[in-house]
């Protein structure tokens, strides 16, 4: 087992330097010349070259990406062009919006579609598991922005129920933390609820026409506790990797759903940042949610032997 | 399609049968198909419509979709503008209208480079062994930056055009492709008849062209309509978050883009392109559902 997690945790690293080594390549090969930028408008081309031998940038691609790696590793992801702050900074400024509605979406996600998908399996061509499908195929084709909008128009603007943008940091009381972050976590949450009750319904399906899933009911279980006990948990692993996967459409729509509800997150210094075509931004940003996913996905893998003891490694 | 239908004119040769037993009741070839893939028909009707839209774009009563007129700013929708006018005084119905045509051109230009080029991929990690490790690996670094972010930072990297935004998400796609003709080249490299045909020493090329390429022709189909569908959404997105077309090009995301800033008081500007862009995509969607019943059946079941 510990062995397993070892190579596992070794087996993302090729990964994490390719990551890292096209993420650089977007840097190394985007237009405008940063020592120019650095050495401002005044600068003759000796001061441009004296600067640009000064930060390295004459030395050769490998040479740089390796400087840039440990970097990268000890925290520093450079400096923003347009404010001149350190990157990871002003990562660590927006951080905490775009992880709670991360996060809220996720458990909202979860705490729906999962039963949602078990109960389709489990009336398998009723009307409830027809809605669920055609929820599926709809939520999969309208873009989170439209959901967003929809959403905000008819329970913000015509009910004036929720706020319609915006958004309070939880130190300034849970109660408005949570109002602000309803209708953002439902706009965020419909394609990726449509993922995971989909592979639930159908995981589920399988799983049910099991000879043990016949032997629980004929011994008398009952139905709540054959669906959700014998059932969901061997239908988990196939659930769980979806779960895992589907957090790359969840970092993809903050950066959307963040705009539409004006969150000042992550995404926003994302849109802010190629608005301004500020390339060490970009470039953090991308690096820090690809290693998020990397590792959102370990420990998925990780988690396996949790739900399936007979997954030993 | 179906073993009871009988084409029309296929009994015209031979000489009619005595009414020995009544004719059962048959659907004619066309209405069978209808019933049996609902979603292909649908999808297809949807997607057939989208497509005439964006030929005839001109001739259905549109407008210069740039035509600037101040003086029309923001009217609401009326007999005279079908979707009202947008801030700077366009026509929404004829910018809506024309978005189409970069709708589609994106989604299938898509789909068909990221297929033809997933494809190649996809054949030199099956085939050539050595290859297969530093393919995936790379394909693997591709796919673990999300989707999205991947297209937002070469789209940074590029002066936004179609075509650069028509790149972008084609890289997005590629590994997706490649994994699946990689996992169907190495299912089949084990089949008993491809094993016998590099037994009796045929040449790899031809083992391509009459084994393999035949099997992934329909995984192949239903992928990149799905790739077709997401890339439309995602050229929206990129398009709204101001990474995409350039603005001057009436895209569905641009105009959207264009009437985020009104939203709350002049929600139609929002509102019409973005049932067509989800008309669009749902119509991709259940053409790529129903074709995926169609083609594999044992999927069918499960999803």
């Amino acid at each position: 087992m510990l062995a397993y997690v070892v190579r596992r945790i070794v087996s993302t690293i090729p990964v994490m330097l390719i990551v890292a080594l096209f993420v650089f390549s977007l840097l190394y090969i985007a237009p405008g010349d940063p020592a120019a930028v650095i050495a401002g408008d005044q600068a003759t081309p000796q001061d441009v070259e004296r600067i640009r031998i000064s930060l390295g940038l004459d030395r050769p691609y490998l040479i740089r990406f390796g400087g840039w790696l440990w970097d990268v590793v000890n925290f520093d992801l450079g400096k923003s062009i347009f404010t001149n702050l350190p990157v990871t900074l002003m990562i660590a400024q927006r951080i905490e919006p775009t992880l709670a509605l991360c996060v809220a979406t996720l458990l909202l996600a979860v705490s729906v579609a999962v039963p949602l998908g078990v109960i389709a399996a489990w009336k398998q061509g009723s009307w409830i598991d027809r809605a669920v499908m055609t929820f599926a195929v709809f939520s999969f084709s309208v873009p989170v922005f439209v959901v967003g909008y929809l959403l905000a128009y008819f329970f913000a603007l015509r009910l004036d129920w929720l706020p319609v943008q915006g958004y309070t940091p939880i130190a300034q009381g849970f109660w408005p933390f949570l109002q602000n972050l309803i209708l953002p976590a439902v706009t965020l949450g419909s394609a990726y609820m449509a993922l995971i009750a989909r592979i639930t319904r159908a995981t589920m399906l399988e799983v049910l026409a099991q000879d043990y899933v016949r032997t629980a009911k004929s011994k008398g279980v009952g139905q709540r506790t054959v669906l959700f006990v014998h059932a969901l948990k061997n239908a988990a692993v196939p659930i769980v990797t979806v779960v895992g996967i589907g957090v790359a459409l969840l970092i993809g729509g903050a950066v959307v759903t963040e705009s539409v509800f004006a969150i000042p997150g992550l995404g926003r210094l994302t849109v802010d940042a190629i608005l301004r075509r500020d390339y060490p931004v970009i470039q953090g940003v991308i690096l820090m949610f690809s290693f998020a996913y990397v590792l959102v996905n370990l420990a998925v893998d990780l988690l396996y032997t949790l739900f399936d003891p007979r997954i030993r490694y | 399609m179906s073993a009871t239908a009988i084409p029309p004119g296929a009994g015209a040769a031979a000489k009619p049968l005595p009414d020995v037993l009544p004719a059962p009741r048959r659907r004619s070839p066309a209405m069978t198909f209808v019933v049996r893939h609902p979603t292909i028909v649908v999808g297809g009707v949807l997607v057939a419509i989208m497509v005439f839209i964006a030929i005839f774009a001109p001739y259905l009563g549109t407008v210069d979709p740039t035509a600037l007129a101040p003086a029309r700013r923001t009217r609401e929708p009326s007999a005279m503008y079908w979707f009202g006018t947008d801030m700077l005084g366009r026509d929404v119905y004829s910018r809506v209208i024309y978005g189409t045509r970069v709708s589609l051109l994106v989604g299938i230009a898509v789909a068909f480079f990221a297929s033809l080029i997933g494809l190649a991929i996809g054949l030199i990690s099956g085939f050539v062994r050595w290859t297969d490790g530093v393919i995936m690996r790379i394909m693997d670094g591709l796919m673990s930056i999300p989707g999205i972010l991947l297209a937002i930072a070469l789209m940074a990297l590029t002066r936004g055009s179609v075509g650069n935004v028509i790149l972008a998400i084609t890289v997005v796609d590629i590994p997706r492709v490649a994994r699946l003709v990689r996992g169907v080249v190495l299912s089949l490299r084990e089949q008993p008849y491809v094993e016998a045909a590099i037994a009796a020493g045929t040449r790899t090329p031809k083992i391509i062209w009459k084994h393999i390429l035949p099997n992934t022709l329909a995984p192949m189909t239903v992928q990149a309509t799905f790739i077709c569908a997401s890339a439309m959404l995602t050229e929206a997105t990129l398009s709204f978050i101001g990474a995409g077309t350039p603005p001057i090009i009436p895209s569905w995301g641009n105009i959207m883009a264009e009437g985020r800033a009104l939203w709350q008081v002049k929600p139609y500007i929002v509102f019409f392109p973005a049932v067509f862009l989800s008309i669009m995509v749902l119509a991709v969607n259940l053409l790529g559902d129903g074709l995926r019943d169609a083609l594999d059946p044992r999927m069918a079941k499960r999803i």
